[in-house]
């Protein structure tokens, strides 16, 4: 008698656990549902609203809804896409290709359509849709620029007097007589920075651009991607994706000290700005700029004051790749003319574990930062251990603002484009 | 079901005891590592992986899968498994602008000629048994004999 009762106890307590399981994973698959297994601040919901290949960069969106990518590799011999959600159930079905080259830079404004190869920045007309008039014979604006292999897409975004910022990065990890060579010293006076290793400013409404024609606008970055003008302060922002491999110098870093320096700095870029490559990093514990051991630097000495402090650092070798400034309406307050940035996730803290792989929110005023940054939404590696090993399942690239004010999120290693809203 | 795992215990028991004996008999060929004979024995790849986590690893990555379209992948790739003094070349002169597979790399591979022909004959023998590869493996003469030519 006694067993019985203890046995229909037993049967009770595990009943109500099994329905505790199954209530358990009925939220945690519902969630999913609402998350795409990103996690965010309570209030956001994602979705993947399509899945593309030939693993889309950054990213436009037009007034209706519609959805620019470009693309790093061809497909069906094309690196541009336009997608559309032609029966208005949240899934981008319609997919047009066009454009025969590939490449990251991608910018909407005022009926015009920006794109870049690696070498030249096109210009597309739109229609009152905002649909590309001649996807074949797109205007050149400018060619010639410098890709040499390593740090070669030209990211790109406008100002609002008729002048479009082009990244230029570097050909180089930080200027040695033989790059990433073990003890390599640094090319004197380094002559990258003469065609490379910046922004540099073009007008919006002249052909065959190149060099000559061009303002080299800010020097000293080694490798942009992701950039936005702010449009509060009306100035031009940046993310660098920060030097590599300080173990070149093992006397001076071991590959603990590697995974952590320098920091991926946010720059705040205004005409003439010389932020500093190859001569200098930016060190986020010491919060100093240091000379590099490739120009005779200790992991101490500091280099010239001359060059400009950034406005956020982040931890090491996340590669940010991508920049948008909040100015939509369905996110919280707080979100409102702060700053996303999309990091890529890092491959240079090796043998330490990697990280990135999510998105970041940096709240600003009046076009400085006004707190600290923080994670906003992650999860997209799939699990810690695939971050960890750097073999994640999703990579956060390009971003965009959708007309409802929700925030679009690319995904170069898979080709998910991932659509974040908040409800109230 | 007791019988079963009592076999299991007998057979893993005996596993694991001739797995021990064989650990000394695979030593033997060690001490000739640096000779003609181009074994793969735990000496060689221990030593091999203290030159791959010092030099290699930050690029290849700690599985050899390198980086997507930035370092190349060491896994059952032909640059790894093929011709070994074009192998060894690569770790003397380095590598740039080379496809594998249809994909393309954008960092450079910097020569590594600083490193002693025991290094490389043992980092070279340790990646060819290592990240699912299965080759011979390469001697320090054979190294010898490439950096000779010029």
């Amino acid at each position: 008698m006694k067993l019985r009762i203890k046995s229909l106890e037993y049967k009770t307590k595990l009943s109500r656990v099994l329905a505790g399981t199954a209530l358990f994973t009925l939220i945690a698959l519902q969630s999913n549902a609402q998350t795409a297994g990103l996690t965010m601040p309570a209030g956001f919901k994602a979705s993947i609203v399509a899945d593309t290949t030939g693993r889309p960069r950054h990213i436009a969106i037009t007034k209706k809804g519609d959805i620019y990518v470009k693309l790093f590799r061809k497909v069906k011999e094309k690196g541009l896409l336009m997608l559309q959600d032609k029966d208005g159930d949240g899934k981008y079905e319609t997919k047009t290709a066009f454009g025969d080259y590939i490449g990251t830079g991608l910018y909407l404004k005022d009926n015009y359509l920006y794109a870049s190869s690696d070498e030249a920045v096109f210009r597309y007309k739109l229609d009152a849709n905002e649909h590309v008039i001649n996807p074949n014979k797109p205007d050149t604006l400018v060619k010639g620029l410098v890709s040499r292999k390593q740090h070669e897409t030209k990211s790109l975004v406008l100002d609002n007097n008729g002048n479009i910022y082009v990244n230029i990065g570097a050909p180089s990890n930080s200027c040695q007589i033989k790059d990433r060579q073990m003890g390599s010293l640094g090319q004197p006076d380094c002559p990258i920075l003469e065609t490379a290793g910046g922004i540099w400013q073009f007008k919006i409404d002249k052909f065959n651009q190149s060099y000559p024609e061009g303002v080299r606008y800010a020097t000293g970055l080694r490798n942009v991607m992701g950039l936005d003008w702010n449009q509060q302060n009306n100035t031009l922002f940046v993310m660098q994706h920060g030097r590599d491999q300080l173990t070149m110098f093992p006397e001076l870093f071991d590959s603990k000290l590697n995974a952590e320096l320098p920091a991926e700095c946010m720059y705040m870029i205004k005409y003439g700005d010389n932020a500093g490559w190859p001569y200098i990093y930016f060190d986020p514990f010491q919060k100093k700029k240091i000379l590099a051991p490739e120009y005779g630097g200790d992991g101490k000495k500091e280099g010239d004051s001359k060059f400009i402090d950034p406005v956020v650092a982040f931890p090491a070798h996340m590669a940010p790749n991508g920049l948008l400034f909040y100015t939509g309406n369905m996110f919280p307050e707080k979100y409102k003319n702060g700053a996303f940035v999309a990091f890529h996730g890092s491959w240079n803290r090796s043998p330490e574990p990697q990280k990135g792989f999510m998105v970041a929110f940096v709240p600003f005023k009046n076009g400085k930062p006004s707190g600290e940054w923080e994670v906003f939404a992650d999860g997209f590696a799939g699990s810690p251990e695939k971050a960890a090993a750097g073999r994640p399942d999703h990579k956060p690239c390009g971003l965009a603002m959708g007309p409802d004010g929700s925030l679009y999120v690319t995904d170069d290693a898979k080709g998910a484009i991932y659509k974040i809203s908040f409800n109230k | 079901m007791k019988r079963t795992t009592l076999t299991l215990l007998i057979i893993s028991i005996f596993i694991s005891v001739t797995a021990q004996t064989k650990k000394p008999v695979a030593k033997k060929p060690a001490a000739k590592a640096s000779t003609a004979s181009a074994a793969v024995t735990p000496t060689v790849m221990a030593r091999g992986k203290v030159v791959y986590n010092m030099y290699c690893i930050s690029c290849h990555q700690p599985d050899g899968g390198g980086v997507p379209s930035m370092n190349a992948p060491i896994v059952k790739t032909k640059q790894v498994l093929g011709s070994k003094p074009a192998l060894i070349n690569i770790i003397l002169k380095g590598m740039s602008g080379v496809d594998i597979e249809g994909e393309s790399y954008s960092n450079v591979m910097p020569a590594h000629a600083f490193l002693t022909n025991q290094q490389i004959a043992d980092v070279l023998t340790y990646v060819r048994n290592n990240f699912g590869n299965k080759a011979s493996g390469v001697t320090v003469a054979e190294v010898a004999a490439v950096r000779n030519k010029k």
